[in-house]
């Protein structure tokens, strides 16, 4: 048999590290695949300083490592493997990667997001040649140069700023009229206030122009309509992320723009198929919330294989039969009827009873349809399968379905 | 692997014989330093079939800007003082720069 991981979690950024923490701290087998260092996207920013607790002064690379490093101290494996193909839907899950194949009782999609690309022209052919969507990883090669950045959300605000420490000019291309950015108040104000910034407003990035290196941009006022040739040596694009979730195209469900949908517990359409981070479908994508989403997943999935376990165990591969009584313990009326089971089940030594509480089992309640406003409810299994069914409680009805 | 700056960049690649491979990198470039190790074995692996440089760009930025690197990480090939071949960006693997290496073996 081969080495089954309880739990697999797809990508190294925070939700898949935090998850990695919680998943080996419940005593999990736990596995984190991710082709390059730990990290994500978390890693290529310098200045983070809106972790809970980790004030100005921190890094990303460093916090990132620091999650790293406590998700090992806890014992998760970190497996450094490029993902290539899932197998999602079956028991146990499939995880194909570049060096080997892998098996899990459940998984954590948490892949990320990338940066988008603009699509200008030029912008492709001249990537790694002035235009770039790493400030942290490239800044420092255009010290003394001009560059320009294009966009206003908090990536772009930020990095720009970062970027004042060793560019000569740095102007921010903002679709947007004069002093409108989407980046929040803290980052923007403190921009504005910034007079090594400059601002391009109501303008849009039309191309990149350049040979071998990029030499200017053409930007097109979009008020006026008119358009300019501007002079710069860099071309920093912060303009929002694509999630990387091409592989889950066609198993799990996604939105239109390929974010993963996934419930409060981070669980996804498939059982016990969860996602965590930037990859979902949310209102915020920040660290933080990508750790916390990774602390959800994690727990939902100790739970999913827990209670998967008990079950095979208890229900399904018994070879006499099984007695499920499903219940509401805050229903009073109802769970006296339990007793009866129970009595039933203690003078029939053939027979074995599993009591399961309806408000707290979801996996086994959604696989049988069992109906909160219906409790108590019988089933009786045997060989795995569902014989017969009984609402209303009594020993003698008990008697007639074991027969 | 030699680390070359701006003072002997000439003597040791411009001016070398058969193919020299070259890593630009820089301490802030994670990718960079998550490449390291395995350029490095790259180098051990195919020592003799080319020579083997490494630029770190924070002390030779106008060296980077004079051989058109303008994004980390960059692996660029010379032969005979031209500059053959490059593979650059964040995405670039350890199996891509071997494929070159390859390539260009003699």
């Amino acid at each position: 048999m081969e080495n089954i991981y309880d739990l697999l979690i797809l990508g190294g950024g925070p939700g898949g590290l935090a998850a990695g923490i919680y998943g080996a701290r419940a005593k999990m087998k736990t596995g984190i695949i991710e082709k390059g260092k730990p990290g994500g996207q978390a890693a290529t920013t310098e200045e983070l300083e809106n972790y809970p607790g980790f004030g100005t002064g921190t890094t990303g690379p460093g916090l990132t490592k620091s999650m790293a490093d406590h998700a090992s101290e806890f014992g998760a494996e970190f497996i450094k493997d490029t993902v290539v193909a899932l197998d999602l839907t079956g028991s146990p899950k499939k995880v194909t990667c570049k060096k080997g194949e892998y098996l899990a009782k459940a998984v954590i999609f948490a892949m990320g997001a990338e940066p988008r690309m603009l699509g200008a022209p030029g912008e492709g052919k001249l990537r790694g040649k002035g235009v770039s969507y790493c400030a942290t990883c490239d800044a420092d090669l255009f010290t003394e140069l001009d560059v320009i950045v294009v966009g206003s959300g908090d990536a772009a605000i930020e990095e720009a700023q970062y970027l004042t420490r060793f560019a000569e000019n740095v102007t921010i291309i903002v679709i947007h009229e004069e002093g409108k950015v989407d980046a929040n108040k803290v980052s923007a104000e403190r921009a504005f206030k910034d007079p090594r910034l400059k601002w391009k407003w109501n303008s849009i990035l039309k191309s990149v122009n350049g040979d071998e290196l990029v030499e200017s941009v053409t930007l097109k006022n979009i008020k006026t309509g008119e358009e300019e040739e501007f002079t710069t040596d860099g071309v920093f694009i912060f303009i929002g992320t694509q999630p990387k979730t091409e592989l889950l195209e066609g198993i799990v469900e996604l939105n239109h723009q390929g974010y993963v949908i996934t419930n409060d517990k981070m669980e996804t359409n498939i059982e016990g198929v969860f996602a965590a981070g930037d990859c979902r479908e949310k209102y915020l994508r920040q660290v933080v919330t990508a750790a916390a989403d990774g602390a959800i997943a994690a727990v939902a999935a100790e739970k999913y294989v827990h209670e998967t376990e008990l079950w095979e165990k208890e229900v399904l591969s018994p070879d006499h039969p099984v007695l499920v009584a499903f219940y509401n313990p805050t229903d009073m009326a109802g769970t006296e009827k339990i007793g009866i089971i129970d009595k039933f089940v203690y003078e029939n030594e053939k027979l074995s009873l599993v009591k399961v509480d309806a408000t707290r089992n979801e996996l086994v309640k959604k696989r049988y349809q069992v109906d909160n406003s219906k409790l108590p409810l019988v089933y009786l299994f045997k060989n795995g399968e569902i014989k017969a069914s009984l609402k209303n409680i009594s020993t003698e009805n008990l008697k007639k379905i074991v027969e | 692997m030699i680390a070359v700056n701006k003072e002997n960049f000439e003597e040791e690649v411009l001016k070398a014989e058969g193919i020299v491979m070259v890593d630009w990198w820089g301490p802030k470039c994670e990718r960079c330093l998550e490449l390291m190790p395995s350029v490095e074995e790259l180098a051990e692996k195919y020592q003799g079939q080319m020579k083997f440089c490494s630029v770190d760009t924070s002390g030779s930025r106008r060296l980077a800007i004079s051989q058109k690197v303008l994004g980390l990480p960059a692996i660029l090939f010379y032969k005979a003082g031209e500059k053959i071949d490059e593979i650059s960006g964040q995405e670039i693997a350890p199996e891509d720069i071997e494929a070159k290496i390859k390539q260009h073996s003699k």
